[in-house]
């Protein structure tokens, strides 16, 4: 007895230490499913996570407080800019959607399914593990709210992590750069496949990629969506280094888009959804319905149309929709006399939209009905590559090309960069004089002849 | 100021109030999980090892700081996604080697703590990683001059920490 009381001390220490190491063994033997802390993580997640999201809460209303009534400096500003920016996008995604409307023909040829996200939901992350082994956060979205475990978490920037454990009105998000975290990953131009795994440094390197490969340092690493948690083609940063690594592999660091130490609103995928392609039916904005909106309108000439212009075409300074903005087509009116006539400088001058040399680079956009590809072999001096008005077997207008220093004289650097914008309608084949040098976009090789309605 | 040896009879006990033994630790593990968000470089820090610490040099009870260190352990582990044990048992460990030596030293002077925080901060280390490599099974790289350096860091924090923990504790 006394030597149990002389040694009680030790005694309950390694009493202690043998029955954590025993629970610590069990749990790593046990599978998640059937979680045996879950109760105390209950517990500790109950007790920490209702002062942090307090706290959160108090921080985030007292920003808004002061962004949204005392700081408002330089919002004019930045309304301007982000207008701007706007129509920039919206051009942009006019180019681009003719490039997805092309995919998804290809792919409903090849009779592809495509997954998307369908739905998200936006939660704030309130705090952390606490922990630099174990990189993961707490956002204040749980079961209630419809969270899953295995959802995918994603900013705009790029992908955060998956939801790993999910309790009443928290749920914890393992992140990416974690290093018990995977996520299936293939390099954007090369689509070579790896694994993307953290290391116990917080580095973020993509395992698996054999070392006989090139891999450029600052090539974007996108998700594959093998790992049937993130969806395919989400951003998730872009190489910084590439060594040799153990084995037959590279060893390639990743810089996550993401930025993982700031992170303060997520995106929860909360449903990915997987259909058959299909082209689209609806027709898509155009380029020239865009600028159309922007440009000043300007009574039409009627000797314009006494000369023989075909209804549609654009009159001077104001592009109708569907009819011709600078740097693009005029529609097609079959059977007319109308000779087509080149626009006159104000034409050019009242577009004013940088944006629209990108019209211009996606090739055809202001036909309504054809596309025809550019033909710089015929074309004539003083157009801009990619612009051509559509057959007329019946018409025998002749077209004519804006004179250059009609387009110089414009503010519009588009209209500088297209001079020769064609604006009649009825013609035969326009020749179009190409002028790479002076295109900003590089003409697209386009179908010959398509039937699309844009 | 140097560490001075005293006996067991010259040696200050001190408790803690129940709101003081229940909320401090909670305080510093919340405070843990929510300051690195805010400041990254915090999570180089470990509250609750500090805590922990403290309260052990304090009571100078072997076993009121192994429990305390294993609880606030426990805790600090319930909100990592790790198996439930790596902090505790190296909390366990650390609380009781703290308030055994406690008894034996000195531990009023910021000097004596100072050392004393990174000395435990280094077994708290060693101890988490021998575990989460041999028992868990986790990837971890050990680097001398970084746990050394966090240990200085945690040491300089932790001697603003014992003050503070000064202020709450009553003498027996």
């Amino acid at each position: 007895m006394d030597v149990l009381g002389r040694y009680r001390n030790l005694i309950v220490l390694v009493g202690v230490l043998f029955a954590q190491v025993l629970g610590l063994a069990v749990q790593v033997k046990r599978t998640t499913d059937t979680e045996p802390t879950r109760l105390i993580r209950i517990w500790a997640v109950g007790t920490v996570t209702p002062l942090e999201r307090t706290l959160v809460w108090v921080q985030t209303s007292t920003r808004n407080v002061w962004h949204n009534y005392f700081y408002l400096r330089g919002v004019r500003a930045e309304n301007r800019s982000l207008k701007a920016q706007i129509e920039r996008m919206n051009l942009e995604q006019v180019r681009m959607s003719q490039d997805a409307d092309q995919a998804r023909r290809l792919q409903a040829l090849l009779a592809f399914k495509e997954q998307f996200i369908s739905h998200t939901m936006a939660a704030q992350v309130i705090g952390s593990s606490g922990s630099e082994l174990s990189r993961a956060v707490y956002i204040d979205k749980g079961e209630s709210d419809g969270i899953k475990p295995d959802m995918a978490v994603i900013t705009a920037d790029g992908i955060v992590g998956k939801v790993l454990r999910v309790y009443g009105s928290t749920s914890l998000v393992l992140l990416i750069d974690d290093q018990t975290s995977g996520v299936g990953a293939i390099l954007d131009k090369t689509r070579l496949q790896g694994i993307l795994r953290g290391r116990p440094s917080g580095e973020v390197v993509l395992e698996k990629v054999m070392s006989d490969e090139t891999v450029p340092a600052g090539e974007l690493v996108l998700t594959s969506g093998g790992d049937g948690i993130f969806p395919k083609g989400l951003r998730v940063g872009r190489v910084t280094k590439v060594s040799p690594g153990s084995e037959l592999f590279l060893n390639i660091r990743v810089h996550p888009s993401a930025d993982l130490s700031r992170l303060e609103e997520v995106l929860v995928v909360t449903k990915i959804d997987e259909r058959q392609a299909e082209p689209e039916r609806t027709s898509a904005a155009r380029a020239v319905d865009i600028l159309a909106e922007r440009l000043p309108t300007v009574p039409p000439k009627t000797e314009n149309t006494e000369k023989g212009d075909a209804p549609g075409a654009a009159a001077p300074g104001t592009v109708a929709p569907g009819a011709v903005a600078p740097g693009t087509v005029a529609p097609t009116t079959t059977g007319s006399d109308a000779k087509p006539k080149a626009a006159p400088p104000e034409a050019s001058a009242g577009s004013g939209a940088p944006a629209a040399r990108k019209t211009l680079g996606a090739g055809a956009t202001g036909t309504d009905g054809m596309k025809v590809p550019p033909k710089p072999e015929n074309a004539e001096k003083g157009n801009a590559p990619g612009m051509v008005a559509p057959a007329s077997p019946s018409s025998e207008a002749k077209p004519k090309a804006t004179p250059p220093q009609a387009s110089a004289s414009s503010g519009a650097s588009a209209a500088r960069k297209a001079p020769g914008v064609i604006t009649a309608a009825g013609t035969d084949v326009m020749k179009v004089p190409p002028k790479p040098a002076k295109a900003a976009v590089e003409p697209k090789p386009q179908p010959p002849v398509e039937n699309s309605p844009h | 100021m140097a560490i001075t040896y005293t006996s067991g009879e010259q040696v200050e006990v001190y408790r803690f109030s129940v709101p003081a033994t229940v909320l401090i630790p909670l305080t510093a593990v919340f405070l843990q999980a929510w300051l690195p968000l805010r400041f990254h470089f915090f999570s180089n820090f470990d509250l609750p090892l500090l805590v922990t610490i403290g309260f052990a040099t304090a009571r100078r009870s072997p076993l009121a700081g192994l429990f305390t260190g294993g609880l606030i352990g426990i805790l600090q582990d319930a909100l990592t996604h790790h198996p439930i044990g790596l902090y505790g048992i190296s909390k366990t460990v650390v609380g009781f080697g703290a308030s055994s030596l406690g008894i034996k030293l000195d531990v009023e002077n910021a000097a004596s703590r100072f050392l004393l925080t990174i000395f435990f901060y280094v077994v708290h280390e060693v101890v988490y990683f021998l575990i989460a490599r041999g028992l868990v099974g986790l990837h971890m790289a050990w680097s001398w001059p970084h746990e050394l350096l966090s240990g200085v860091a945690n040491a300089l924090l932790g001697v603003l920490i014992f003050m503070l923990l000064d202020c709450v504790k009553q003498r027996t």
